[in-house]
C-alpha cells in the first residue's frame, strides 16, 4: 500500500489577541489582564492514510476539523510535527474562492482552475465537461457579479469536482444549488469514490459518512479521539441517535443538506 | 501539487500505484518565489485579470490607460513650459518630470499594491493553497504593465522633440527599471506580510511613498540639491535608490531631447550614475532574497491572522 497522507504529531496553535492597539495592550497590562491566549486547534495528531482509503473526519464544532483539513490541503502549516502528502490534492474545499466578480464566468472558470493547479491545456480539455456540469447556459459569458448565488456556487463546484486529484478532500458545505444539481453532485461524488481515489471527507452527517467512507477519524478539542470503523466512530460521537431523522429525510440529504 | 498538472494526463484516469509511488511524500503546498515561477500560468492569469478588471464597465476600456497619462503630460507641459516658463531655465522640463514620474509611479504602485496584496486576497489565501508570494509578485507585474502606456506617450512626445534612441540610454532604462522592480518587490514582500500582523505597516508604506515623490529629482533637477545643500548632503541624497532610478530614466529619455545632450548630462546627472545603479540593483537583488526568507518565516501564520 502506498501512503498518501502521513500526519505525525501535527500541532497547530492559534493566538487569540484580545487587544490590538497600543493603548488597549497598555491598559490590559496595567490591570494585569491577559492580552492574548494561545490554544492548540490541532493537538499532537498522528495518522496515515493509504491509497484508496476513504476517510471521514468528524467532530463537534470547534474540534479542529477545518484546521486539520487546512493542514492537509496546505493552506496552513503545522507549528510542530509534520504533514506530508503525495500527489495532487483537490476537491470540494472553498469552491468558488477567488472568484473575481468583475470577470465573466468563462474567465473565472479558467482562473479558478488555475488556482486549483490545472494547466491551460487541462482546463481546455475539461472545459465542456465543467460548463456542462455548471449548467449556466448563456450566462457563461456574463460577469459573475450578475450571477445568482446558486449559479456562482454551481460554477465553483463544477470546476472543483472536475480537477483530477490523487487525494480528494471534501468539506461538508456541499449544500449548493437546487435538488437536481444536488443529485448530480451526489452522482459525481459516488463516481469519484468508486474510482478508488484516496478521499478525505469532513462531515457532520452520519448518513453521508456511512455512504462514502470506510474509516472514521474523530477529533475532540484538537486531539484525535477515535480512529477506526465507521459505525463505531459515529457511535463514539453519539451521532447515531439521530439516524431515524436522517433516513426519513431521503437519499439526497446525505450530501450536505444537513448543516 | 505534483508535476502531473503540466504533463497532461488523459481525463479522469487514475494513476497506477507505480506512478503514485514515484511521487514524493512531501508537504502539501510548495511555497517560495521558485514555486511562483513554476506556476507562472496562474501568475499570468492573475496579472491579466487584474489588468482587465481595472477598466471593466468603461466604454473606452484600455484607452483610459493612455488617456490618463496623456492628460497628465499635457498638464505638466502647460504648467512648466508655458506658465512657469522653461521650468526654471531647463530644457524640456516636462519630459524631465514625466520620465521621473514613470519610475515613481511604477515604484509606488508596486510597493503600495504589494503591501495590500495579501489582505486584498484574503478569501483566497485563507481557503486555498496558493504560494503567497504570488500576490506581491503579480502586483509588481501589473504595475510594470501600467508603465507601458506612460512610456508610449513619453516616447511619442520626445520623438517629436527630435529624440532618437541610443544604446547607452536604453541600458540606463533597463537598469533603472530593474532597480525599481526589484526594490519594489522586496519592499512589497516584507510589507505585505508585516501588514497582515499590524495594519500600521500599510500606513507606513503610504507615508513612505509620499516621501518618495519629493525625494527624487523629478520636480526639480539634481543640480538644485547640489547647489542648495552642497556636497555631503548631495551624496546622501544619491543613496536613495529611486533617485538613482529616476536619474537613469532621465538619461534614457530626457537628456537626448536637449540641444546638447552631453552638456546636459555633465551638468544635471551625477558622476558614476551607472556604477551606482548597478550596485543598487545588486543590493536590491540581495534584498529580494532576504525579503523572501523573512516572508517564508512569517507567512505560516498569515492565514489565521487575515
Amino acid at each position: 500500500m502506498t501512503t498518501m497522507i502521513q500526519v505525525e504529531h501535527a500541532t497547530k496553535s492559534f493566538t487569540m489577541s484580545y487587544h490590538r492597539s497600543l493603548k488597549q495592550i497598555a491598559l490590559a497590562k496595567a490591570r494585569g489582564r491577559k492580552t492574548h491566549d494561545v490554544f492548540n486547534a490541532v493537538d499532537d495528531v498522528s495518522f496515515t492514510v493509504q491509497e484508496g482509503e476513504s476517510v471521514g473526519l468528524m467532530g463537534l464544532n470547534g474540534s479542529g476539523k477545518s484546521t486539520l483539513l487546512k493542514l492537509i490541503s496546505g493552506v496552513m502549516r503545522p507549528d510542530s510535527g509534520s504533514v506530508l502528502t503525495r500527489g495532487r490534492i483537490a476537491g470540494l474545499i472553498a469552491t468558488g474562492a477567488g472568484f473575481d466578480t468583475q470577470l465573466s464566468g468563462r474567465d473565472n472558470l479558467y482562473l479558478n482552475a488555475a488556482i486549483l493547479g490545472m494547466s491551460r491545456a487541462e482546463t481546455d480539455r475539461k472545459f465542456d465537461e465543467i460548463v456542462d456540469f455548471a449548467d449556466l447556459g448563456k450566462f457563461l459569458d456574463t460577469e459573475v457579479a450578475y450571477y445568482s448565488s446558486g449559479m456562482k456556487a454551481r460554477l465553483g463546484f463544477a470546476v472543483a469536482i472536475n480537477v483530477d486529484a490523487d487525494i480528494f478532500i471534501a468539506d461538508e458545505a456541499l449544500a449548493v444549488g437546487d435538488r437536481p444539481f444536488k443529485r448530480k453532485c451526489k452522482k459525481r461524488m459516488d463516481e469519484i469514490v468508486k474510482s478508488g481515489v484516496t478521499m478525505f471527507y469532513v462531515s457532520h452527517a452520519p448518513g453521508s459518512v456511512r455512504n462514502l467512507c470506510d474509516r472514521v477519524l474523530v477529533l475532540d478539542k484538537g486531539r484525535l479521539a477515535f480512529d477506526g470503523d465507521v459505525d463505531e466512530g459515529i457511535a463514539f460521537l453519539h451521532y447515531d441517535d439521530e439516524d431515524e431523522n436522517d433516513k426519513s429525510r431521503g437519499a439526497d440529504d446525505g450530501l450536505g443538506a444537513d448543516i | 501539487m505534483s508535476d502531473t498538472l503540466t504533463s497532461g494526463t488523459p481525463a479522469s484516469r487514475r494513476p497506477t500505484r507505480e506512478e503514485l509511488e514515484a511521487m514524493p511524500l512531501a508537504p502539501p503546498a510548495a511555497t517560495g518565489l521558485a514555486e511562483v515561477m513554476r506556476r507562472r500560468y496562474l501568475l499570468r492569469m492573475l496579472v491579466r485579470n487584474t489588468i482587465q478588471s481595472r477598466y471593466q464597465g468603461t466604454v473606452l476600456g484600455w484607452m483610459w490607460s493612455y488617456l490618463q497619462p496623456a492628460v497628465r503630460f499635457c498638464m505638466f507641459y502647460f504648467l512648466f513650459q508655458v506658465m512657469v516658463g522653461r521650468g526654471g531655465g531647463m530644457e524640456n522640463f516636462a519630459v524631465h518630470l514625466f520620465a521621473g514620474m514613470v519610475v515613481v509611479h511604477f515604484f509606488t504602485e508596486t510597493f503600495n499594491g504589494g503591501t495590500q496584496s495579501l489582505i486584498q486576497n484574503r478569501t483566497l489565501i485563507t481557503k486555498l493553497p496558493v504560494p503567497r508570494e504570488m500576490f506581491p509578485v503579480s502586483r509588481m507585474l501589473v504595475s510594470a504593465w501600467h508603465t507601458i502606456p506612460m512610456l508610449v506617450i513619453l516616447v511619442f512626445v520626445i520623438v517629436l522633440l527630435g529624440w532618437a534612441p541610443d544604446p547607452v540610454g536604453m541600458a540606463a532604462m533597463l537598469l533603472g527599471f530593474s532597480l525599481t522592480a526589484l526594490l519594489g518587490l522586496a519592499l512589497g514582500l516584507v510589507f505585505s506580510v508585516a501588514n497582515v500582523f499590524m495594519r500600521d505597516f500599510g500606513k507606513v508604506a503610504q507615508t513612505l511613498t509620499q516621501f518618495v515623490t519629493f525625494s527624487v529629482p523629478m520636480m526639480y533637477p539634481y543640480t538644485l540639491v547640489l547647489a542648495k545643500f552642497g556636497e555631503p548632503i548631495a551624496s546622501y541624497y544619491l543613496f536613495n535608490p529611486i533617485a538613482v532610478a529616476v536619474l537613469l530614466f532621465q538619461r534614457a529619455f530626457w537628456t537626448g531631447t536637449t540641444s546638447d545632450p552631453s552638456y546636459t548630462e555633465a551638468l544635471h546627472l551625477p558622476d558614476h550614475l551607472f556604477t551606482r545603479g548597478l550596485i543598487m540593483t545588486l543590493i536590491s537583488l540581495v534584498l529580494v532574497v532576504l525579503a523572501q526568507r523573512l516572508f517564508s518565516r512569517l507567512e505560516s501564520r498569515v492565514p489565521e491572522r487575515l
